[in-house]
């Protein structure tokens, strides 16, 4: 069969169709390989369909390779940086940046927070300590004042149980004859100690004054004013006595004292008995 | 650059060979397929498929099956054939237009640079309709020859010849000689 033969039979149109058999495609295709003018028709031909289904189509179809490749994932690297993916990006980082942003100054809040509780409960552990060492201080100087106290009443207790000790009674006078007092004389330690309890406080501007008197013939020596007389809770003073007294007596003074008691302002006397 | 060479960078995964042969085919395989499913849109959709099937299955063509051309032909013909059996497809389209392709050349003014429209448009003119059935039948539907041979009545010799005649009409209007 020559070429014009073959070409006239129409196998070739048939080719391009894709009506034939495998067996007739590749009879077709051995024959295209050593026929360069069978070759030439078969573009030809195939050049001519191309354009007839072309022309069947009302779509322009060229703008749609890009969903083509988008589809098979083979975005080509300048649109995708383009358009898909840099927007998405610097979306992105402002999104995360304002994200990160709102926890940090949420965090920032939340720790200043934390730190004003913190200075609060530290405040407040200060002010219980600061209460608490003023309470141990009130606490201690109470043990403190309980113990001299209890020194104090045991000192008058070995006081008064001292066989030793002189115990003279002082009775109440014209000018308050309620009024009385208690001297306790440790002759071997030259003191008195003088109990005050039966006296009225002695008003503004008055001290008591106390005389050691001899009674023959009757002189006063003064053993000193009780100054402290309203804060001395136990109202038992201690005083030097190194006289030889015989009577002991109790007179309201002017502040300072005086060089001779006042007779008229004697609270209380009492007599050494033996 | 050959047509050989072209497709063969594009069966070694070349975008450019892919998206040249894509250039030159895309519209042909829309024409087609919209032929047989009548919808612009699902045409646009099936076309894309058919070049996604294309790249992925491309080891799969070889030059003794027969043109590249006529391989993704085929692929499209299937494709959109398949479509036309989807129970979707047939809910919306029940009747299918009968028509033929030329009804489609005669109203589309959608002609661009790549189709010959003058040449076109003369040749739907003086088209016979003996020329209308057979290339409908062996382009656009992808029949085998004894297939329209049997839908046309008449012996595979005179529908080979015929065809031949009316495709050297077609090549003569759009001076492809």
């Amino acid at each position: 069969m020559t070429n014009k033969e073959y070409i006239e039979s129409g196998i070739l149109e048939l080719y391009i169709a894709g009506s034939l058999s495998d067996a007739e495609n590749k009879a077709v295709y051995d024959k295209l390989l050593t026929n360069p003018d069978l070759l030439d028709e078969v573009l030809k031909i195939e050049a001519a369909i191309v354009q007839l289904t072309a022309a069947a189509s009302p779509s322009d179809t060229q703008h749609l390779f890009k969903a083509v490749k988008t589809k098979l994932g083979l975005d080509d690297k300048h649109e995708t940086k383009v358009v898909p993916l840099h927007e998405p990006k610097t979306n992105w980082l402002a999104y995360s940046g304002w994200a990160a942003s709102i926890v940090l100054a949420g965090g920032l809040i939340y720790l200043l927070n934390q730190q004003n509780a913190l200075k609060t409960n530290i405040q407040t552990v200060k002010t219980e300590l600061q209460e608490k060492t003023i309470d141990n201080t009130l606490l201690e100087e109470r043990i403190t004042t309980a113990t001299a106290n209890l020194t104090e009443a045991q000192k008058l207790l070995s006081v008064i149980r001292d066989k030793n000790i002189v115990s003279i009674p002082l009775s109440g006078q014209a000018v308050s004859p309620e009024a009385y007092a208690t001297v306790y004389w440790d002759k071997n330690a030259n003191n008195i100690y003088l109990d005050v309890q039966g006296l009225p406080e002695p008003p503004a501007g008055k001290v008591y004054q106390v005389w050691s008197l001899t009674l023959n013939p009757l002189a006063p020596t003064s053993l000193g004013t009780i100054d402290d007389f309203a804060n001395n809770e136990t109202k038992i003073f201690t005083i030097e006595n190194a006289n030889a007294s015989e009577a002991f007596g109790i007179t309201l003074e002017p502040e300072g004292g005086s060089t001779s008691p006042t007779m008229e302002q004697l609270y209380t006397l009492g007599a050494v008995s033996s | 650059m050959q047509l050989e060479t072209l497709v063969s960078q594009f069966q070694d995964k070349n975008e450019k060979a892919f998206e040249s042969l894509y250039k030159m085919y895309s519209k042909s395989m829309h024409g087609v397929i919209y032929n047989i499913v009548r919808d612009n849109d699902l045409a646009e959709e099936v076309m894309q498929d058919v070049f996604i099937k294309a790249w992925n299955n491309s080891a799969s063509y070889t030059a003794q099956k027969g043109r590249f051309f006529t391989w993704i032909l085929n692929i499209a013909r299937n494709a959109a054939i398949d479509k036309t059996r989807s129970k979707a497809f047939k809910n919306s389209k029940k009747n299918l237009q009968a028509d033929f392709f030329v009804d489609i050349l005669e109203s589309n003014d959608n002609l661009n640079e790549q189709t010959n429209s003058i040449g076109i448009k003369k040749f739907v003119d003086k088209l016979a309709q003996k020329c209308i059935e057979v290339i409908e039948l062996l382009y656009f539907k992808g029949f085998t020859q004894k297939e329209a041979s049997e839908t046309l009545d008449m012996p595979i010799g005179t529908i080979k010849t015929r065809n031949r005649n009316c495709i050297n009409e077609l090549r003569i209007m759009l001076d492809v000689k």
